[in-house]
C-alpha cells in the first residue's frame, strides 16, 4: 500500500547548512494495515507525514502510495492524487471556521473533483456521532467534536491511507479513548490503511505495530 | 459545494470588513451611476434646444455664439436687431425659395428673472420641440390680433404665480436702470413643460411689444406716452420695425431633408452686409466640446477614481486578512486543493464583494436619481426614472469584474504562493 524507498528530506538551517531530518532505506505499511509512529518531539515525524501526503517533496527518494510514486507527479498530480487518495488528521484546527461541520466534510469532496456526496457527509458525521451537529460551526463545537468532524472529513473521499498527526494530543483522557476507538474502527470499516502518530503510550499500545522513527531513520 | 459558495463564507467569516468594503464599493458605483445619468440629463437638455423646429437662426452680424445663446437660451448680453424688411425678404423677398418657416422674435425685455421674447402666433404654432408640437397646460395661445396677450413657460407660470388671466408689466433689460412698462400684457395661456429654455420664457405678442412707448420707433417717446394713455394702439408701420432675430426652417423639396436648403441660404445671407446666419447645432456642439466635454471628463474621471479607490480598500481588506487565513489555506491544500484553486478562491472573493457593493450601489444611485427625479424634472424640463439608464452602465459589471480582479491579484498570488508545510505547523 505504502512503500517509502530511500527517502531523503532535510531543511536549511539559518546559517544554510543543510540539516539532514529524514533518511529512511525503507518503509512499509500494507493495505488496511494499521500503524502507530512514535519518536521524540522534533525528530522528523510531522515531516514524514507531509512527504507521504505529497504536502512536501523528499530531496530524494521513492514514496509509493497504492502503486504510483507520487515523487513523479508534478505539484497538481500530488494535490489531486492527495484529495482522491489520502485523508489527514492534524493536532488541531483541522476545520475551516466560516463553515459548517458538514460544510466542513464536503469541502473534502469538492477538491476531489468527483462531485460531492452529501448524504455519505451525513452519514459519516453520524458514525462520529455528529449526526445532531450538522450545521454547527467549529467554534460551537468541542475540541473533541471538530476532531471527530475532521476523521470524517478525512475519510469522505474513501482514502486509501488515512494519515493522522497526534490527533488526540488536545482532548482529555476520556476523549482521546473515544476518538481512537472512531478512527480505527472506521478506518477498519472503509478498508483504509491507518498511520498515526502519538506521544501517548497508551495510546501506541493498543496496536499491534508500533514504530519508532529513529530506529529506521539513519538522519538526526 | 461549489467555488463561488466557498467564497462567499470567507466574506460571511469577515462579516464587518467585508461590509465595510463593499460599502465603500457601493458609494464608489454610486456616484458613477449619479454622474452618468445627471450628466446624461445635462446633454439631453442641452441638446433637445438644438431640435427647436429650426435649423437657421438669422440676426445681426456679430458673435455667431451670442446669437445663439440670446436666441435659442436666452441667455448672454443681448445682440443687434436687424430691420423687418430683412424679414420680409426671407418671407416673400429673395430668400423665399429656401425658407420654409421663419418667426421673427424681438428680445430685450424682462419679467423678474425672466426673458419676454416678443413673437409672432407662429412661434408656438409653427415651429415644435424635439418633434413635438407645444401643449398647452392651461388656456391658449394668443392671436394676432391680441396685441397685448401673453404665454408663460412652466418655470416662469410655477415661480411668478401668474395664472391664465393675470396681468403683468415687462421692464426694460433689467438691472438697476431698470424702466418698468406701463403697458400690461393678459396671460393666455401657461405652456406644459418642455424642458427648453422655453419654460423660462414669457413669450409676448410683438405687436404689444413694438407698441410700448420706450420701443417705438416710429413715433417720438412723448407722442407714444400720449396716445398709448389714451388707449390708442394702432400697429407700427413695417417699414419702422425691427427684429433681434428670423428663426429658420429652410424649405424642403419633394421630401427631401430641409439641411439641404441651409448651406445656401447660410451662405447668401452672409455674403450680405446686412445680417448673418447661423446653425445653431453647431454652435452648440463646439461650445458642448469646448466647455461641456473637458467638464464631463473630469466628473468621469474623478468617479472613476473614487471606484479604484474603492478597489483598493477591497485590496487592502483581503490583503489584510491573509496572514490570518495562511492557515485555513493550508488545510484547503492539505485536503487537496491546487495552487490555482486557493488563488481563484480569493478571485472570486474580491469579484463578490466588488459585484455585490456594485450593484447594491448602482441600485442605490438609480433610488436616487428617481427621488431627485421631480427636483431635476423641475430644473432642466428632463424627467428621470429609476429606470434611467445610460449606455455607459453597461460597462459598470465587466469593468468591476476586471477592477476586482485587478485588485484580488495581489492577495490571490499570496494565497497562491502560501508555503502549506509550515502554515500547518504554525498555530493560527
Ligand atoms: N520549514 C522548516 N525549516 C527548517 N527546519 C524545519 C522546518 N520544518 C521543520 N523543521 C525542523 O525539522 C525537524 C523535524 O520537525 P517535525 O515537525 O517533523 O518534528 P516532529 O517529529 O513532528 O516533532 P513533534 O513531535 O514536536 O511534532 C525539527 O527540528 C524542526 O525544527
Ligand atoms: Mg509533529
Amino acid at each position: 500500500m505504502l512503500l517509502l524507498k530511500d527517502v531523503k528530506k532535510s531543511f536549511r538551517e539559518p546559517d544554510g547548512n543543510p540539516l539532514p531530518i529524514l533518511d529512511i532505506r525503507e518503509f512499509r505499511v500494507a493495505a488496511s494495515e494499521q500503524v502507530v509512529l512514535m519518536g521524540r518531539s522534533g525528530c522528523g515525524k510531522t515531516t514524514l507525514l507531509h512527504c507521504i501526503a505529497g504536502i512536501s517533496k523528499p530531496d530524494s527518494g521513492m514514496v509509493e502510495i497504492d502503486g504510483l510514486d507520487i515523487t513523479r507527479l508534478s505539484e497538481a498530480g500530488r494535490d489531486l492524487f492527495r484529495a482522491d487518495k489520502l485523508g489527514y488528521v492534524f493536532q488541531t484546527f483541522n476545520l475551516l471556521p466560516g463553515f459548517s461541520a458538514l460544510e466542513n466534510v464536503l469541502l473534502g469532496m469538492s477538491f476531489a473533483g468527483k462531485g460531492v456526496d452529501t448524504a455519505r457527509a451525513k452519514d459519516l458525521l453520524g458514525r462520529v456521532g455528529l449526526g445532531h451537529r450538522l450545521t454547527h460551526r467549529p467554534a460551537a463545537l468541542s475540541v473533541g467534536e471538530q476532531q471527530r468532524v475532521a476523521v470524517a472529513r478525512a475519510l469522505a473521499n474513501r482514502p486509501k491511507l488515512l494519515l493522522a498527526d497526534e490527533p488526540t494530543a488536545n482532548v482529555d483522557t476520556a476523549h482521546q479513548q473515544q476518538i481512537i476507538d472512531l478512527v480505527r474502527n472506521t478506518c477498519r470499516d472503509e478498508n483504509v490503511a491507518l498511520l498515526l502518530v502519538t506521544h501517548t503510550p497508551e495510546v501506541a499500545e493498543q496496536f499491534e505495530r508500533v514504530e519508532r522513527l529513529e530506529n529506521f531513520n539513519q538522519a538526526g | 459545494m461549489n467555488k463561488w459558495k466557498i467564497a462567499w463564507r470567507s466574506i460571511q467569516q469577515r462579516g464587518l470588513a467585508s461590509t465595510l468594503t463593499g460599502f465603500s464599493m457601493a458609494l464608489g458605483v454610486m456616484l458613477v451611476v449619479a454622474v452618468l445619468v445627471l450628466h446624461g440629463v445635462i446633454t439631453n437638455s442641452f441638446m433637445n434646444n438644438s431640435s427647436l423646429g429650426y435649423n437657421i437662426v438669422v440676426g445681426a452680424k456679430g458673435g455667431r455664439l451670442d446669437l445663439v445663446l440670446n436666441t435659442v437660451y436666452y441667455l448672454a448680453r443681448p445682440v443687434e436687431n436687424i430691420p423687418y424688411s430683412f424679414y420680409q425678404e426671407l418671407t416673400e423677398g429673395k430668400y423665399k425659395q429656401y425658407v420654409g418657416t421663419a418667426i421673427p422674435i424681438c428680445l430685450g425685455d424682462t419679467y423678474q428673472d425672466f426673458r419676454v421674447v416678443g413673437t409672432s402666433p407662429g412661434f408656438l404654432e409653427e415651429l415644435g420641440y424635439g418633434g413635438n408640437k407645444y401643449v398647452f397646460a392651461d388656456g391658449r395661445n394668443f392671436k394676432a390680433d391680441e396685441f397685448f396677450g401673453a404665454v408663460l413657460g412652466a418655470t416662469v407660470a410655477r415661480e411668478t404665480g401668474l395664472k391664465v388671466g393675470d396681468t403683468f408689466q415687462p421692464s426694460h433689460s433689467g438691472g438697476p436702470e431698470a424702466v418698468i412698462h406701463n403697458e400690461k400684457f393678459t396671460v393666455l395661456g401657461i405652456l406644459a413643460p418642455t424642458g427648453t429654455p422655453n419654460d423660462r420664457a414669457v413669450i409676448i405678442n410683438m405687436e404689444g411689444f413694438y407698441l410700448i412707448p420706450e420701443h417705438r420707433t416710429d413715433i417720438d417717446l412723448a407722442t407714444a406716452k400720449q396716445l398709448a394713455a389714451e388707449g390708442k394702439f394702432e400697429p407700427v408701420p413695417l417699414d419702422k420695425r425691427e427684429v433681434t432675430a428670423v428663426l429658420v426652417l429652410t424649405a424642403s423639396f419633394a421630401g427631401a431633408p430641409p439641411e439641404l436648403m441651409a448651406p445656401p441660404l447660410i451662405k447668401s445671407i452672409n455674403e450680405g452686409n446686412v445680417a448673418q446666419a447661423v446653425t445653431p447645432i453647431r454652435e452648440m456642439a463646439t461650445l458642448f466640446t469646448t466647455f461641456v466635454d473637458p467638464l464631463r471628463i473630469i466628473l468621469l474621471v474623478l468617479t472613476v477614481m473614487i471606484v479604484i479607490v474603492s478597489g483598493i480598500g477591497i485590496l487592502v481588506s483581503i490583503y489584510n486578512s491573509m496572514s490570518e487565513r495562511q492557515h485555513e489555506i493550508a488545510v484547503m491544500r492539505a485536503l487537496g486543493a491546487g495552487r490555482q484553486t486557493v488563488m481563484l478562491l480569493v478571485l472570486m472573493e474580491s469579484i463578490l464583494l466588488s459585484l455585490a457593493g456594485g450593484l447594491a450601489g448602482w441600485v442605490v444611485g438609480h433610488g436616487l436619481i428617481a427621488l431627485l427625479s421631480p427636483w431635476i424634472a423641475a430644473q432642466t424640463g428632463v424627467s428621470v426614472g429609476f429606470f434611467q439608464f445610460v449606455g455607459y452602465e453597461l460597462v459598470i459589471i465587466p469593468g468591476l469584474i476586471l477592477l476586482a480582479t485587478l485588485v484580488g491579484y495581489l492577495p490571490a498570488l499570496a494565497a497562491y504562493r502560501t508555503d502549506v508545510a509550515k502554515a500547518l505547523q504554525a498555530t493560527p
